[in-house]
């Protein structure tokens, strides 16, 4: 039977706290970044203009069909030189989280502007209606009226879709970001203690999106009973 | 910047002739290979486990119940790596031991098999319940009452229904299988993102390299919604628009 020996884990605390941080930095800003990009997304992708609403839907189609690895093999290739150069930093500059959150929040965007469509759509038509015959622009019927309902219906879904990101951010491993994942990786490693490394981290992203998920479904369904 | 696409075409160092073409394409086949290796177990699994979900019996939901929660609350990654690093070590020894004997490629292949199907087979646990749940529950007493037993019920009644019902988002979970097959490099796998990565390092061409796969992955895609598409329109049953929700 294998011997468990769980003692290099309290002692790596701070280290896998830092890797934790990042992982927290990341999801945040593509959730901010990836829900504001999603909202233009989808209302380019409602638009009437059909060359606006089809470069949405390439958009939302192109980064759907790839897997998130490549878009990260992607984004760690052509961002940090990208980056470098257009804010004249020094070579050396590491620029590799910023490169993992822009790679996430156009990632995600396209994910979460599936999502506010949706939202937007199930607002009754007779709003839009109204809000023009009072005599508002287009542009404020959207933003006083529409966008304000579709959030509260959606939000169930948004923040459901920002638990598989926090989630996927584990993903930079592929790169030299070292977030919670690579940390708990880092440590095993490092203590010859991979297996109580990966199965604590495991078990760390489980009780966070549980407790996540349970307080969303919650939250849901109080929703639906106000609907 | 100028692109080189003839770079396929030169020879590749594993020799035999083999040409960078030929790596991809066989990074491509092992995409492939995995997931419906994968697709499988997630099926059979998924489908088990979502009949589970919608029994009278509370063990043998909460058995579900629980498969679902853990496998969909735990980063994919770091499930492939519980299958690849930490299972060898807690199961007993004889298995552990004939596991780190296979060959290298076989013992990913297999962990990543495992993984992908059992994180898809909680997805489509999930769309089988859902399916069976949208049925209205005339049909349960309706079978039960001309003398079915339960199995019966389920198996001439609701699952030719559920399954007819739920073909669009099985469409779309495979193909977030195949995208998901991608986290197999992580472990070393030589699939098709592994090999995007292998023919920069050989040919240190990245843009004709990964746009090559990335279009190999979006051909993946369209070739699973078409035939699902194809599908969904044999399977469709009269009188239902919608698919039974997600």
């Amino acid at each position: 039977m294998y011997d468990f020996d769980w003692s290099p884990i309290p002692r790596a605390i701070p280290f896998l706290w830092a890797g934790m941080k990042v992982t927290l930095q990341i999801t945040v800003v593509a959730m901010l970044v990836g829900i504001g990009l999603g909202t233009v997304i989808a209302i380019m992708r409602l638009s009437k203009n059909r060359v606006v609403s089809a470069l949405s839907a390439g958009y939302v189609n192109l980064f759907r069909a790839v897997p998130l690895i490549m878009v990260l093999l992607w984004f760690f290739l052509i961002v940090p030189s990208l980056i470098v150069r257009i804010f004249n930093l020094p070579r050396t500059a590491n620029v590799q989280v910023t490169s993992a959150m822009v790679a996430f929040s156009l990632f995600q965007a396209a994910y979460y502007a599936e999502i506010i469509r949706a939202g937007i759509q199930s607002v009754k038509a007779g709003q839009i209606g109204a809000a023009l015959a009072l005599g508002m622009s287009y542009g404020q019927a959207m933003r006083l009226v529409v966008l304000p309902q579709a959030f509260r219906n959606m939000t169930p879904l948004l923040l459901t879709q920002t638990i598989i990101l926090f989630q996927d951010t584990s993903l930079v491993y592929v790169s030299a970001v070292r977030d919670f994942f690579g940390a708990a990786n880092i440590v095993g490693t490092r203590d010859g203690r991979i297996v109580e490394l990966i199965l604590f981290a495991g078990a760390v992203y489980f009780v966070i999106c549980f407790v996540l998920s349970t307080l969303v479904k919650r939250w849901q369904d109080r929703l639906k009973v106000a609907a | 910047m100028d692109l080189n696409w003839h770079v396929f075409l030169e020879p590749a160092p594993s020799g035999g002739g083999a040409t960078y073409l030929d790596w991809t394409i066989a990074g491509l086949k092992i995409t492939v290979m995995l997931s419906m290796a994968s697709w499988v177990i997630a099926l059979l699994w998924g489908s088990v486990m979502g009949v589970f979900r919608t029994m009278p019996n509370r063990v043998l939901y909460g058995i579900a119940t629980v498969y679902v929660e853990v496998f969909r609350n735990i980063p994919l990654l770091v499930q492939l790596f519980i299958w690849y690093f930490v299972m060898p070590e807690l199961v007993p020894p004889a298995l552990g031991n004939w596991y780190k004997q296979l060959d290298p490629v076989t013992a990913m292949f297999l962990a990543s098999t495992l993984c992908l199907g059992f994180f898809t087979g909680a997805r489509i646990c999930e769309q089988v319940r859902a399916g069976i749940e949208s049925l209205s529950k005339g049909q349960k007493a309706a079978g039960l009452a001309l003398g079915f037993s339960l199995r019966q019920t389920y198996n001439y009644v609701l699952l030719p229904m559920a399954f007819r019902i739920i073909v669009p988002p099985l469409a779309s979970e495979m193909v977030n299988l195949v995208k998901n097959s991608a986290v197999a490099s992580t472990i070393g796998l030589l699939e098709l993102a592994a090999m995007g990565r292998q023919l920069v390092d050989y040919t240190a061409r990245a843009y004709e390299s990964f746009t090559a796969i990335t279009l190999l992955y979006i051909a993946l895609n369209l070739i699973i919604l078409g035939f699902m598409s194809w599908v969904e329109l044999k399977a469709r049953v009269p009188g239902f628009i919608s698919g039974g929700g997600r």
